[in-house]
């Protein structure tokens, strides 16, 4: 019963003279939480970027509802259904609240539908409806996160990717935000995370793939993984 | 209020010529004019997405030399005995073609850049605006090199039922630059607030984060060339045409730090920043002229530059407009706290 939304199969990517993903093939679930975990420079956030289409693969194939999508550019793989929460700098600092979301709407025509689509986001967080008109640069570390999440949901997503979404954040926004992914996932929208803390991710998903050296090295439900013994040794402290 | 004020701002620059009669000033504000147009186009290239086109002079030069042959008409030999014969064209022709030939020029070092942009774009513009005046410097048979291209013809336009109007007086000029310079500040302006520009503001801001929700970076950044170039191209023939001898100093790096200095003084991402800088920069010689030789000109321009930049770090107009709209929302949040002392003495 449960469809495969995203495929990935021996896929090879890089950057200039550096092998980054060295084949790997994934499948995420429709309705899943999926969590990538793996080292520094195991090739989690590169595995995004290919799908997202910021790298371009070198070979392999990906596929999402059947539709392949391979080699496809951003604003295409965007449009079919795919939103990528980059790491780093969440947000566009000089822009208020709402031009913010409205950004994760680019692609989309139809100002009803999208201005009915931020209501919905203002009322799932109402500190943000305070703020609409404040830069978003003045917002804490916490609301600039919900504010990301709220403008990658804006291009109505079937597939979410986050990376890193507890990147520098206090650990009480950190539950928070994991809870709102959670969320997210239990409205029915697929999610591939990305995740320094492997306890947390493996807690939270439905599934994990572990990464090393651009490699799958192992794969399991998330508790399954957290009983393994090297997983264990090498990513949750013994 | 703001129309209010646009209509009378634009009043009164049009009533200039009725009153002014001075024609060294008139002079001076006619090439003013043409470089605030350079400027404008500029700023839509560094002022909204961030790249530094430090060649700029090269679209405007461009501009003029095309808008000149186009006029002029010119015969010349090409490799393999053919020869390229152009009879004269109506100068208003010239105007057109300037825009297109700029903006096609803009696509291309565009196209070259972007892919890597920042520093490169930087590269990339300032070779091949050196590129373009070294053409126009030995390609005699074509540009007359150092000898200029001479008698260029003053704009005609085309009078449906009256025949020609042949824009010759220096109020003639005066309108036309005022005309095109409304034209290209609307253009920029319903640019900078559509889509399209919000996209723009979206790559300078972080560049990541555009990408992932769907802007297309290289494709907007060309646009984004594409249309300065034009603009600069037009400004290019306004100045051909004007001047009516065009050589191929038009294309020395003075002048596109010239309009790099209109837009930073001014304030660089603000519609009206290379208006007010360009204004500054453009009139100072006027006003300087009396009292200093030229070459103590261009220390008091760098004086003057650093003075306004240290005042007002942002621009002119970015930093006045943030001091204006931090006193206004002071306003409401000091009336609560005054009320509410007032109530509190009454019942005493």
């Amino acid at each position: 019963m449960e469809r495969r939304v995203l495929e990935i199969r021996d896929m090879v990517c890089g950057y200039g003279g550096v092998t980054a993903l060295r084949g790997i093939s994934l499948d995420v679930k429709a309705g899943q939480l999926v969590a990538l975990i793996g080292a520094n420079g195991a090739g989690k956030s590169t595995t995004l970027r290919a799908i997202s289409g910021l790298v371009p693969p070198r070979s392999g194939q990906m596929r999402f509802e059947g539709i392949d999508i391979t080699g496809a550019r951003p604003p295409r793989v965007l449009a079919s259904g795919i939103a990528h929460c980059p790491e780093g700098r969440r947000v566009f600092p000089h822009m208020s609240v709402e031009e913010n979301l409205d950004m994760g709407a680019y692609l989309r025509r139809g100002s009803g539908e999208i201005a009915a689509d931020r209501d919905r986001i203002y009322a799932e967080f109402p500190r943000l409806a305070e703020r609409r008109k404040q830069a978003a640069g003045t917002l804490s570390g916490g609301e600039q996160q919900m504010l990301a999440i709220g403008r990658a949901l804006m291009s109505r997503p079937r597939l979410v990717m986050f990376d890193e979404p507890s990147l520098g954040l206090a650990p009480n926004i950190v539950e928070r935000t994991f809870a709102i992914i959670r969320g997210i996932r239990d409205a029915g929208t697929t999610v591939l995370l990305v995740e320094q803390n492997a306890f947390a991710a493996l807690e939270m998903c439905d599934h994990a793939y572990l990464l090393e050296n651009g490699r799958i090295v192992l794969s399991g439900a998330g508790a399954e993984l957290i009983e393994n013994e090297h997983v264990r040794k090498a990513y949750l402290g013994g | 209020m703001r129309a209010v004020i646009t209509i009378l701002l634009v009043a009164a620059l049009a009533s200039v010529p009725l009153w002014l009669r001075d024609p060294y000033l008139l002079n001076a504000l006619i090439t003013t004019g043409i470089f605030v147009i350079g400027a404008m186009s500029l700023n839509l290239l560094l002022g909204f997405t961030g790249q530094l086109s430090l060649g700029h002079i090269a679209f405007f030069g461009i501009g003029a030399y095309v808008s000149a042959l186009t006029s002029l008409g010119f015969d010349v030999g090409l490799p393999g005995d053919l020869r390229l014969v152009h009879a004269p064209w109506p100068p208003i022709a010239g105007f057109v073609l300037a825009i297109l030939v700029a903006g096609l020029c803009g696509y291309f070092v565009g196209l070259l850049s972007f892919r890597v942009r920042g520093a490169y774009f930087v590269i990339v513009t300032i070779s091949f605006a050196e590129v373009v005046r070294l053409v126009a410097l030995n390609w005699v048979e074509l540009t007359q090199g150092p000898l200029a291209l001479t008698n260029i013809p003053s704009i005609a336009l085309p009078l449906p039922g009256f025949g020609e109007m042949t824009l010759r007086t220096k109020m003639h000029n005066y309108y036309l630059v005022l005309v095109v310079a409304l034209m290209a500040y609307l253009l920029i302006a319903r640019l900078v607030h559509s889509h399209f520009g919000r996209a723009m503001r979206g790559l300078m801001e972080n560049e990541t984060l555009a990408v992932s929700v769907g802007i297309d970076v290289t494709r907007t950044l060309t646009i984004a060339a594409v249309i300065s170039a034009a603009i600069a191209g037009a400004a290019g023939s306004l100045y051909a045409h004007y001047i009516r001898i065009i050589d191929p100093e038009v294309f020395a790096f003075i002048n596109t730090v010239t309009m790099v200095i209109m837009v930073i003084s001014g304030g660089k991402g603000s519609l009206a920043g290379p208006v007010v800088g360009g204004l500054i920069f453009g009139l100072l010689p006027v006003a300087l002229r009396p009292v200093m030789a030229p070459e103590a000109q261009w220390i008091a321009y760098g004086g003057v530059l650093m003075a306004i930049l240290f005042v007002l770090p942002r621009g002119i107009v970015p930093s006045l407009a943030q001091r204006f709209s931090r006193r206004r929302s002071n306003a409401p949040a000091l009336a609560p706290v005054a009320l509410t002392e007032t109530g509190a003495k009454e019942p005493a």
